[in-house]
Formats: structure tokens, C-alpha cells, sequence
């Protein structure tokens, strides 16, 4: 009972937080509250929750991956190759990088379980493995060319609002609502999602009931990988460039907004809501620093500070709960 | 009646050593059947055979409700109806009590009918008249009660026999009451229940029949009727095991501890005793008595509200149990896997962990040799049995690991040893080596305070007891001059 209501309280205490930022920055900077910003703010942060909501899962099972940046680069790098010159649409490069990304976390998988080695290690490895072969077979040229169609994007529900831009479902955004309902119908909804939390929870007492321990890995690493070929496709829309180098250190950015959302990082507990809260205040923070015109060289401090109040307001709040129990 | 499941001719062999030799056995439907042994003597493999988890060697016979089985694989066991709950319960702590008890609804179907999870749970429930919030995760369920969630799940999966390891071990004995009622329950069901376990008085309690077991061979199956304790504790070990009090001690020591008016509100009230050197002093009740809080305070992890802890005639405020120790003090906790020992690290490092200030040399790093010699000195007078003392501690038997967390705070040269429930765990012929253990100390000097639930280890083994009931000591008494069915009786209230 007690971790329950830890956890629903971590969800509101971060809600209140953001609603606590979000007023401040409407009333410090005359920007914020705008629908441009937060559409910016949305299409911008996109990649990050699709990689955040893969990342979410690998965290319950009791896992963890820090191999997709790489994996992301790796998918779209590829697509964005094999598209040149194509008449396709979106589904081509959803399929081609999704595809891969999948390929490559289903390695992640292979090797995790079959080497017994923490995840954690595997996942290192096989981050500068994916990164190192990148770099050495394109030798590190930057992509810029593509399709016309690509190019183009995808915009559903235009309109034009009395600002003066267009506004609609953009690529992103889509890909985001659909990723965030399939991650939060599959761990909520399906009994894998749940044997996953079970896994996550007791691995040892999973293998006992018969729960396919390898068949859960797979499922997991390659839904992350899928995640990471999503978000390849997502990140090439958005910046129409794939720099091998772009994601450089961008899985603890990621890893952040996943443990600042309440997920455990032994396994077991989290929830998708406040994964997605976890990634609204970090987006929210560092657009909020951006629009008072703090020194870049602030936004990981307060970054760092944000999550090490965060948590610890959490496990405080906790242990006083326990106490009152006990 | 036909039996639910016979078992012939079962051998086991591990790389040429003998784990099970040609045992025998049938367990019926609607019986509780006790597997009793020590350490070592099989019924580990043997739980392990029955459900499938181990091949036994060829020749053997196994047969459930009359089909015979050329071979039992896991699925099969469980599809016969058989369910293992383990010592550890093997539940998920992070889900709900619902969630764990449906949790093989997960298997069958694509996606969760919560629905169907909680009526199957509640069902369940009702049927053992066990009432659990459905909705509450199962870590902030106290053992008892997760043990409870335990059963549930094994019948959920419609359970005809169920074995339950070691499902005592870390309950009350109020606890142990309720389990035992539920097992009463499944017995009346025509669910067969095996039960292993080291307290022998529950296992007569409980059992219809009981098989011992000894060094892999089955010694025999006995109705619990015509057996007792003491008889059970021969078969077991062989050796015939004194029960009589200790002696009186021969000339009472300075006092140690004095503790006057002591109380923390809401767990111990208006405590006062003193404790001589040289002498084991019990303190028994139940749960919620308040035995262990008391300890807490006097090794100064909680601190009292009121009233005055005396070690050798001077008051002592402990900020902390570090001040504790520094002052003489040693707490052996009754939890020994988790606060007691660290079980992954090694013998030696566990033993030393409380004297490391004490082993520096002049640039600060570790004495090894002193190191060394205290530890080996330790593991002699405790007469520890180990391979090498770089193994790590969960490498241990129960008794010998219990030996360990003693052997820790002996290293301190403590005034006063506090003991909580010291044999939680440990087989009869380890508790034997225990005691004597305990008893030598207190001849060195060693002021002893032992905290236990089980009235014969108070009984037998210290000079006096005192008994608590809801926070307040209502009792005290000399073994030598009381019978243990009357201390029970003060104990019950």
C-alpha cells in the first residue's frame, strides 16, 4: 500500500512541480505560453519520449539499455541511404529503420542473456561497437540529401492560427501519441507487459513460474531497438541531417527523464505517466532556461539539481510513510 | 485411500555422490506430511524430484493418482497439481496481492482480464477465509501475510499437493498459529501438504505423518502419534540430546547491564533488570511483546524516551548503536540474512567488519596478521565449519552461518552479548552446538541477554527469564524452579 501511494505521490509531486515551473515561466517570460512554444516544445521533445518510453520498459524488466543512441543513428543512417531516390512514403522508413533498430536490440537481447553479464556492461559494449562500426564504415560523413517526400513531411489538421504559422499533426507529434499509447497499452494491458513488471519485480520467482525469461528479454531489447529505429525516422524529420556524432552522450539525458519520472532503475516500478511527467519537466526546465536567457552552461547543474530534489522528495516522502506504518 | 503420489526406488547421484538412496515414499491426499531432517540429508533433492526440477537416477518409479510417469518434467508436476512454495515465497513484491495470486492467468491469455485476476484472487482468498486488501502491493505485507499470498497463488493454480520449505522459519509464533490454521484448512480439502521444517514441537503439532531422512536415506515413515521431540530428534541426528535446565551459576558476577524504568512509548514501558556478568538472561513473549524494540534501545539504534541504561555502574546515552559497540555491546540480529551477516561477502571480512578500526597499522591500512589471528582464533572457539574463510558467507548451513554473526561480535570482546532469537533457522543438532556455545561465553564472563520466542530455548538455556507482555515485563522466573508448561502458560497469558 505504502509504494503505491509512493508512487502516485511521486506522480503529483511532479505534476506540481511542473505547474509550479510552467506558472513562473508564463509569467518571467511572455514566450513560454504560447502555442508556438509549446508545439515547438512538444515536436522537439518527441524523440526524446519515444526513446524514454522504450528505455521505461527495459528499466521495469530489471534491465537497462544505453546502446540506443547508437542504435537510433545507426537505423536512421541506414534508412535515410537506402531511401535516397525512392518514390516511398513514412511507412518505407518506419519499416527500414524500425526494422533495424529491432535487429540490433534483438542482439542486445541475445547477448545479455546468453553471456549472463549485467546488462548494463553488454550494453556499453555493444553502444560503442554499434558506434565504432558506424563511424568506421561511413567515415563519418554527415547525411543531408533526401527525398522530396521526406522533405516534405507529414502535416494532418492543418491550420493556421492568428499568429501567422501552421499548425497540425506533424510527424513527430503522431509518432509520438501512437508510440505512447502502444508502450502504455502493452505494459498495462497485455500479460507480457505484466510479466515483465513480475519479471522486473523477482526474476528468480518469473523463472519458476515458467515465464520464458529469454523470450521476455527479446520482447524488451527489441522493443527498445524498435523504439530507437522510431525515433531515427523521427529525428531525421525534425533536423533533415544525420550527423554520426549527433547523439553523443544522449542516453543519460534520456536515463534521466525515465529515473526523474519515479522508474526504478533495479527493476519493478515505475509507471508510463510519470515516465511522460519526467520528460514534460525536464523539457520544460531547459525551455524554461532557454527562454530567461540563462547561461547555457547552467542547464545541466539545474538539470542535475531537478533530479536529485525529485528523488529525494520521493524517497522521503516514502520512509516518512513507512514510519507511520510501522 | 490411494495415495496421491508414490514415489519408488528414488535414487539421485551428483558427480558420484550420493544424494538419495532407494527412497520409498507415498504421501495421500488429505494428509499433512512432515519431510524432517538435518541439513544436508536430501529433502531439498527430494522436493526437487517431485516437482520435476530433478531427473532421478534410473529405475525409479514415480506415480501420481495412479498414472505413472516415465519421466516428470516441471510443466508435468505442476499439471498434476503440484506446487512448491519455496522458504523465500518467490512472490513479486512490486505487484498486488490480486495480481500475484492470478499471476498464471498471464500464461493463457494475450491480454489481462483484471477483472478475472481479482475474482480468481478473492475466490481463492475466501476460500481459506484469509481476508488481504486485493489492491495492496505485496512488499508492504508483513511475512506472515505474504506467506498467506503464497498459498493462495499455489491454489489458484488448483493445487493437489503442496509443499511448503522451511514455512516457519521467520514467523512468530502467533504467526505460526494462523499458518497453521490455513493448513488445517487445505487438509480438509483433501489437499496434501508437506511441510518441512526445524521446529520439531510444530512438526508433532501439525503432522499426520512424519519421514525422516538422514544422510539421503529414508530412516522411516512414523504417524506423528507415536513420536516425540525427543524421539524425532534422535532419529534425526542419532544422538540423544540432553533436556535439562542449566545449572545455577556458581557465583553471580558484578552486574553489567542495569536498566531502570526504561521506557519508548508505544513499545516498552517502565523496563527494569539487571544482568549479571557471567550470566544468560532470557527474555520470551509474544509478538508485539516488545522483546526486540527493548533491544533496539539498549544497542542504541532507537533511543528511549525515558529512563536510564547503566553499563558497569555508569549511565550510557548511545547517539547511535556505534556508541554501542564502542561501549561493549554486541547484537546478534534475529534477522541474519539480511542485518545480520552481508551473505555475499567473505567469512573473514564478515568477522572483522566490527574490529576494523582496531586493525590498522601505523599508515592506516589492514593488520592482516592480527586480522588473521583474531579470525582464526574465533573460528576455533566457535568451532565454525569452513572450507576457507575467503568464502562467501551464503556458502554456509544455517547453524554455521549463525555461528559467523556470533563469531563478529565476539571480536568487539563485548561486556554484554545480546542474542536475538539466535536459533531462527538452525537445525536441532546445530541449536545443540548453539546453546553450548552460548553457555561458554557466559562462563568466560560474557553477560548474555537472549531474546527468543520458542519457550524451550528460553527454558533450557539460560538462568533466568523474563517475560514481557505488551511492552512491560510481567514476569520473571528460574528455570530451576518452574516446569516449562508453566512458563508457557505466563507467556500465553
Amino acid at each position: 500500500m505504502v509504494k503505491k501511494i509512493g508512487v502516485k505521490t511521486h506522480e503529483l509531486f511532479l505534476g506540481l512541480t511542473i505547474i509550479l515551473i510552467g506558472g513562473y515561466l508564463s509569467y518571467a517570460s511572455a514566450d513560454f505560453l504560447t502555442l508556438g512554444n509549446l508545439y515547438d516544445l512538444i515536436n522537439n521533445y518527441a524523440m526524446l519520449t519515444i526513446l524514454a518510453c522504450g528505455l521505461f520498459i527495459v528499466l521495469i524488466s530489471g534491465g537497462i539499455d544505453i546502446s540506443f543512441p547508437a542504435m537510433t543513428i545507426i537505423s536512421q543512417y541506414v534508412m535515410v541511404t537506402l531511401i535516397q531516390g525512392t518514390s516511398g512514403n513514412f511507412a518505407l522508413a518506419f519499416a527500414l529503420s524500425g526494422g533495424l533498430g529491432l535487429l540490433l536490440g534483438l542482439v542486445n537481447a541475445t547477448l545479455v542473456n546468453r553471456l549472463k553479464v549485467p546488462s548494463i556492461i553488454i550494453t556499453i559494449s555493444t553502444l560503442n561497437i554499434f558506434y565504432g562500426l558506424l563511424l568506421y564504415l561511413t567515415k563519418g560523413v554527415w547525411l543531408y540529401s533526401y527525398p522530396a517526400w521526406f522533405e516534405e513531411g507529414v502535416m494532418l489538421f492543418k491550420f493556421t492560427a492568428a499568429d501567422g504559422y501552421d499548425y497540425g499533426l506533424s510527424l513527430p507529434i503522431i509518432t509520438l501519441l501512437v508510440v505512447v499509447s502502444l508502450t502504455g497499452f502493452i505494459m498495462n494491458k497485455t500479460s507480457i507487459g505484466r510479466m515483465i513488471y513480475a519479471m522486473g519485480g523477482n526474476r528468480e520467482a518469473a523463472s519458476r513460474m515458467g515465464f520464458g525469461i529469454f523470450k521476455m528479454q527479446l520482447f524488451v531489447y527489441g522493443y527498445m531497438g524498435l523504439m530507437s529505429g522510431v525515433a531515427g525516422v523521427v529525428q531525421s524529420a525534425t533536423v533533415l541531417t544525420v550527423a554520426p556524432d549527433s547523439l553523443l552522450g544522449y542516453e543519460l539525458t534520456v536515463l534521466a527523464a525515465v529515473v526523474l519520472g519515479g522508474t526504478s532503475i533495479v527493476g519493478g516500478r515505475g509507471t508510463l505517466l510519470g515516465t511522460l511527467l519526467g520528460v514534460v519537466l525536464l523539457a520544460v526546465i531547459q525551455n524554461g532556461l532557454n527562454l530567461t536567457g540563462v547561461s547555457s552552461y547552467w542547464h545541466t547543474v539545474v538539470t542535475g539539481v531537478v533530479i536529485v530534489t525529485s528523488i529525494s522528495m520521493t524517497a522521503w516522502s516514502q520512509r516518512k510513510g513507512e514510519g507511520a506504518v510501522a | 485411500m490411494e495415495p496421491f503420489i508414490s514415489l519408488g526406488k528414488i535414487s539421485k547421484t551428483f558427480y558420484g555422490v550420493k544424494a538419495l538412496d532407494n527412497i520409498n515414499l507415498t504421501l495421500l491426499p488429505g494428509e499433512v506430511h512432515c519431510l524432517a531432517g538435518q541439513n544436508g540429508c536430501g529433502k531439498s533433492t527430494l522436493i526437487k524430484i517431485i516437482s520435476g526440477v530433478y531427473k532421478p537416477d534410473p529405475g525409479f518409479e514415480i506415480a501420481i493418482e495412479g498414472k505413472p510417469y516415465a519421466h516428470l518434467s516441471p510443466i508435468d508436476s505442476v499439471k498434476a497439481g503440484i506446487q512448491v512454495i519455496y522458504q523465500d515465497l518467490s512472490l513479486f513484491p512490486n505487484l498486488t496481492v490480486a495480481e500475484n495470486i492470478g499471476i498464471h492467468q498471464h500464461h493463457h491469455n494475450l491480454l489481462v482480464n483484471k477483472r478475472e485476476i481479482r475474482r480468481i484472487a478473492g475466490l481463492t482468498m475466501k476460500s481459506i477465509d484469509a481476508r488481504l486488501d486485493l489492491d495492496a502491493n505485496v512488499d508492504s505485507l508483513p511475512i506472515a501475510q505474504r506467506q498467506i499470498v503464497a498459498i493462495c497463488r499455489a491454489l489458484a493454480q488448483e493445487a493437489r499437493l503442496i509443499i511448503m520449505d522451511e514455512p516457519t522459519a521467520s514467523l512468530t509464533m502467533q504467526e505460526v498459529k494462523g499458518l497453521l490454521r490455513v493448513i488445517g484448512d487445505l487438509k480438509k480439502r483433501n489437499i496434501c501438504v508437506v511441510f518441512v521444517s526445524h521446529r520439531l514441537d510444530e512438526v508433532l503439532e501439525i503432522s499426520d505423518r512424519i519421514s525422516v531422512l538422514k544422510n539421503g536415506s529414508l530412516i522411516g515413515t512414523y504417524p506423528a502419534s507415536d513420536i516425540n521431540n525427543k524421539k524425532l530428534a534422535f532419529l534425526m541426528t542419532g544422538k540423544e540430546f540432553s533436556y535439562a535446565v542449566l545449572p545455577p551459576i556458581e557465583k553471580i558476577g558484578e552486574v553489567a547491564l542495569k536498566v531502570s524504568s526504561l521506557t519508548k512509548h508505544q513499545q516498552y514501558k517502565d523496563i527494569s533488570f539487571q544482568l549479571h556478568q557471567g550470566e544468560i538472561l532470557a527474555i520470551t513473549g509474544l509478538l508485539g511483546a516488545g522483546r526486540t524494540e527493548l533491544c533496539l534501545s539498549l544497542f542504541g539504534l532507537t533511543k528511549p524516551d525515558s529512563g536510564e541504561i547503566l553499563l558497569e555502574g555508569k549511565a550510557v546515552h548511545f547517539a547511535s548503536n556505534r556508541d554501542a559497540v564502542k561501549a561493549g555491546i554486541g547484537y546478534v540480529s534475529e534477522d541474519r540474512m539480511s542485518t545480520g551477516l552481508v551473505m555475499d561477502q567473505s567469512i573473514n571480512d564478515n568477522i572483522i567488519s566490527t574490529v576494523l578500526s582496531r586493525l590498522k597499522t601505523p599508515f592506516r591500512l589492514l593488520d592482516r596478521a592480527k586480522s588473521d589471528r583474531i579470525v582464526s582464533d574465533l573460528i576455533e572457539q566457535l568451532s565454525i565449519k569452513i572450507g576457507s574463510v575467503d568464502l562467501p558467507v551464503n556458502t554456509l548451513s544455517g547453524g554455521n552461518a549463525q555461528r559467523v554473526a556470533i563469531a563478529k561480535w565476539l571480536a568487539i570482546n563485548p561486556k554484554v552479548l545480546i542474542l536475538d532469537s539466535p536459533t531462527v533457522g538452525v537445525d536441532i543438532a546445530n541449536k545443540a552446538g548453539i546453546y553450548q556455545i552460548i553457555s561458554a561465553l557466559s562462563r568466560k564472563g560474557i553477560a548474555v541477554l537472549m531474546i527468543t520466542d520458542e519457550i524451550d530455548e528460553a527454558f533450557f538455556n539460560s538462568h533466568r527469564i523474563l517475560v514481557m507482555r505488551k511492552g512491560e515485563i510481567v514476569a520473571e522466573l528460574l528455570p530451576e524452579k518452574t516446569s516449562e508448561a508453566a512458563l508457557a502458560e505466563v507467556v500465553n497469558g
